[in-house]
């Protein structure tokens, strides 16, 4: 930890992308950012910058955030070129100012795809993920159905697989750094998930043809084995469970 | 005053253990079909109260309303929480049984909460499990393919289950998974991005409420036949806490403004093990889950002022003082008490890092027992969520935390039934006052969340729905407009104060207030200070508050300052409740009422009650009524964990 005595701080240029709607034309805004430091997160340091544009009378720079600890999934920027920045397995939030120089000029964007329509500046729509969602993300289970929760053992490594898959936040950023914009990885994520588990079983058939369905009906784009999604993913989701949901969809297809 | 009304929590009569089910028995029911479809509800929050409780209305039949500030309703700050979820299970075969669940809960809160919904809590915990299992949670597992569990504060059984140091997520999860389910099937229609502004009382029952679209700015009017709200605590008060920076009171405020009573405001849980501040540029606190005090052991230099690194003092001149101090618990006692202890110790000079606002919490012990790959197995995500935020590797060097605003045990007064003094207006999860006493046991939040949320709030709306006579009301009524003009003039009475301080400029003066004297430690003059304090800074925010943009767009600076305006009364009224309240107990501790050990002092004789304070206007002294709390079945005790 630092101990926190060095005050001097960085300069940091940022171009930032500003929208006013989704109907409008964007373009990027050249922004200076004094005594940066490097324990400060990217996002606090944007915090700063719009502290400035307030007192000065212009618009705060919207972005989405919210828990600020990389769990809740909202915050997601293109910082120079990446989505969360270059750092692996963070979130934009997590992004701490020590990973860039003093001097350094940095590009933000937002996550950009033709199912994420901008609403503002770097807010993107991404109620395209909570549709796929309602197509089949999910098991069947009314609250009083349930038997004991130790009645159907699952093996500890099935769990453990069910788990790595299930801990995608939903960011998006699997999306946005697609060459093709596709929501394989987001969706494969939670399919897999499911198909690990004996729970999951009665629907997985169903839960696959349906979710990819949406997922094509959404505009993403298909998947071309790039492995971008992966490299960029806060949470290293593996791209095999873009193979799993292959198999799912495969199998359930042939079943008819 | 002769004008305190005594509040009945309509606890239902019969032995604790079967009120209950006895009380089920006793409610008007709504048949199934087309009966229930008539019965609009809305619920605001989807966290697992809100969530679950929306979901749960829609599987029986209800038409429901679900809105969320965030753009996604799986987004709900629930999905911070990390290490786990209480249910007395007795998987461990360690003699855990409801009984103990609810007895340590009620001690653990410092025997401030009512005996009824803790037991009714403890019951309901079981059926969480399997409900969350059956619904595709992957719980941590034992290789025989069984439910694992590992041990939290306060208590000495292992009834905590978890998924690895994302349990909230996936229980979020897993909510969410049941919500989308019902958005799919009709039965649920989402609003996300909607802020609820206020609350619409019709002839003295909620219903329903003022809601602002977030990307559009447009203030929409919503009528239903029961209104939930589950939006949570009122940490950020403090500005810095552990709190997702959007979450807010809001929607429990603007209900109090209307005519709920707020209760025990001044019950909040700093939570012991968080990342200590490290600068004021801070947007918020992070919290480092409380599971990690299993096998992580808390020490600070017995030297005052030592400046060495960690592994240059050597064992014999570091003070492990959970260890000394609680021998039976150690490092695992509550949270109230372990986030003193280290107040105490940095007080007294002994706090690390250069503000000497920290303490060591050091795992080379666990390492060298269990092996750095079970350790990284239990903690891995927790050890590299540290180092991204420090630089430092925990694995190699002992973390620092300091304690943090994290949960806040007050809220609305509901009664046995969830409902707030405002018919019709039920309030579930953190955002109500019910369960947690003074202080709440490590996960229990998760617990009570998705034990109002998933069984209670179904039932007990479903009561009131059939009980009561409902008019039809439009959305055309006077009340809706009248509430909508109220929202309408403090939009544009924010946006025309064209002054000089920022948002975030006031609420970080309202933040350090608030954490200075209304914090972990306080006293009379300390809060009479506040108040006076916080009453300025109000005036000052009404007349200096910078704001640009407009109210037809995405702005989320008016957001946050529709919510400080909030925090500018609540902080008031926390502090005024821990003014009345002259004794210690849980996470309020008054330095006038201490023990020679300097351990929380209660008085039982004369506080023995909860607070419930009514609104009486802007700028006006609130009025506190009380519901006496009444023990049937445990016995008043000084807790102890020594």
């Amino acid at each position: 930890m630092s101990d926190g005595s060095n005050k001097s701080g960085m300069t940091i240029h940022l171009k930032i992308w500003r929208q006013a709607s989704g109907a409008s034309k964007g373009a990027f805004f050249d922004y200076t950012v004094e005594n940066v430091l490097p324990e400060m997160s990217f996002l606090e340091m944007l915090d700063i910058l719009n502290e400035t544009l307030v007192q000065k009378g212009e618009e705060a720079i919207e972005f989405d955030n919210d828990c600020r600890e990389g769990i809740c999934g909202t915050c997601g920027l293109i910082i120079s070129g990446v989505a969360h920045g270059t750092h692996a397995g963070t979130t934009t939030c997590e992004v701490r100012m020590r990973t860039f120089k003093d001097g350094d000029t940095l590009t933000v964007e937002p996550f950009r795809a033709k199912a994420f329509p901008v609403i503002k500046d770097l807010v993107v729509d991404r109620s395209a993920f909570d549709r796929i969602q309602a197509e089949g993300g999910f098991v069947s289970m009314n609250v009083g159905s349930a038997p004991d929760g130790n009645a159907v053992p699952v093996p500890k490594t099935d769990a453990d697989n069910a788990m790595d898959a299930a801990t995608c936040i939903g960011c998006g950023a699997c999306v946005a750094g697609c060459p093709n914009a596709s929501a394989s990885l987001f969706v494969g994520a939670k399919i897999s998930q499911f198909s690990w588990l004996p729970q999951g079983d009665p629907e997985r058939a169903r839960r696959a043809l349906k979710m990819v369905a949406q997922m094509d009906a959404e505009g993403f784009g298909d998947c071309s084995n790039h492995g971008e999604c992966e490299a960029v993913c806060p949470k290293e989701i593996s791209i095999q469970n873009i193979a799993r949901m292959r198999r799912e969809f495969v199998k359930a297809a042939v079943k008819g | 005053m002769a004008d305190r009304k005594l509040l009945d929590p309509k606890i239902p009569a019969g032995p604790l253990a079967d009120k209950w089910d006895r009380h089920m028995m006793d409610s008007p029911l709504v048949a199934p079909g087309g009966n229930r479809r008539k019965f609009k509800v809305i619920v605001v929050g989807t966290g697992l109260a809100g969530g679950a409780a929306a979901a749960t209305l829609g599987e029986l039949g209800y038409n429901v309303l679900n809105f969320c500030i965030q753009d996604s309703p799986r987004r709900a700050h629930s999905v911070a929480a990390q290490g786990g979820i209480n249910a007395s299970k007795n998987y461990q075969n360690d003699s855990d049984s409801v009984y103990r669940l609810f007895y340590d809960t009620i001690k653990g809160g410092d025997y401030r909460s009512r005996e009824a919904n803790v037991y009714r809590l403890a019951q309901l915990s079981m059926g969480i499990i399997d409900q969350s299992v059956a619904m595709g949670v992957p719980f941590a597992r034992e290789y025989g393919g069984t439910l694992a569990n590992r041990s939290f504060g306060g208590v000495q059984v292992s009834r905590t289950f978890y998924a690895r140091g994302q349990t909230g997520q996936q229980l979020l999860l897993g909510v969410y998974s049941a919500l989308s389910r019902q958005v799919g099937a009709g039965t649920v229609k989402m609003f996300p991005r909607y802020e609820m502004l206020d609350l619409v009382v019709v002839d003295g029952k909620a219903r329903g409420i003022i809601a602002r679209e977030l990307t559009t700015g447009r203030i929409e009017r919503y009528e239903a036949d029961a209104v939930v709200l589950a939006t949570g605590g009122y940490s950020p008060v403090f500005y810095l806490s552990t709190n997702a920076v959007n979450s807010n009171a809001t929607a429990i405020w603007r209900a109090h403004r209307r005519g709920a009573f707020f209760s025990n405001p001044c019950y909040t849980q700093i939570h012991p093990t968080a990342v200590p501040q490290m600068g004021d540029y801070q947007s918020k606190l992070t919290l480092m889950s409380e599971s990690l005090r299993n096998d992580g052991r808390v020490w600070v230099p017995k030297a005052q002022g030592d400046k060495r690194r960690a592994s240059d003092i050597p064992e014999g001149e570091r003070d492990y003082y959970l260890e000394r101090r609680y021998p039976a618990f150690g490092n695992l006692v509550p949270r109230d008490i372990a986030a003193r202890a280290a107040k105490v110790e940095c007080d007294a000079g002994k706090g690390v890092y250069n503000t000497g606002f920290a303490v060591y919490l050091d795992f080379a012990e666990a390492i060298g027992r269990l092996g750095r790959d079970t350790v990284s197995d239990r903690y891995g995500n927790l050890f590299q969520m540290y180092e991204e935020i420090t630089g430092d590797n925990p694995y190699e060097t002992p973390m620092m935390i300091y304690p943090a605003p994290h949960y806040t045990m007050g809220g609305l007064w509901v009664d046995y039934n969830l409902e707030s003094t405002i018919e019709g207006l039920f309030v579930a999860g953190e955002a109500n006052f019910s369960d947690h006493g003074a202080n709440r046991l490590g996960a229990s939040a998760l617990m009570q969340g998705l034990a109002d949320g998933y069984f209670v709030v179904p039932r007990v709306v479903a009561s009131y729905l059939a009980g009561s006579k409902l008019d039809p009301v439009s959305t055309d009524h006077e009340s809706f407009k009248e509430v909508e003009n109220d929202v309408r003039t403090q939009t544009q009475r924010l946006l025309d104060i064209k002054g000089n301080r920022t948002v975030r400029d006031i609420h970080w003066e309202l933040g350090r207030v608030m954490w200075d004297k209304v914090g972990m430690a306080r006293n009379a003059a300390g809060l009479q200070e506040a108040i006076t304090k916080i009453g300025a800074l109000r005036e000052e925010f009404w007349q200096n508050l910078a704001l640009t943009g407009a109210d037809s767009d995405l702005n989320k600076q008016l957001e946050q300052a529709n919510r400080l305006a909030d925090y500018l009364e609540l902080g008031e009224l926390m502090a005024r409740d821990a003014l009345m309240r002259e004794e210690s107990c849980g996470g309020h501790f008054r330095d006038e009422h201490k023990t020679d050990e300097g351990e929380a002092k209660r008085d039982d004789a004369n506080f023995t009650f909860v607070s419930a304070w009514e609104y009486t206007g802007e700028n006006k002294e609130p009025a506190m009524h009380k519901e006496d709390l009444v023990f049937e079945n445990v016995e008043l005790k000084t807790r102890s964990y020594k």
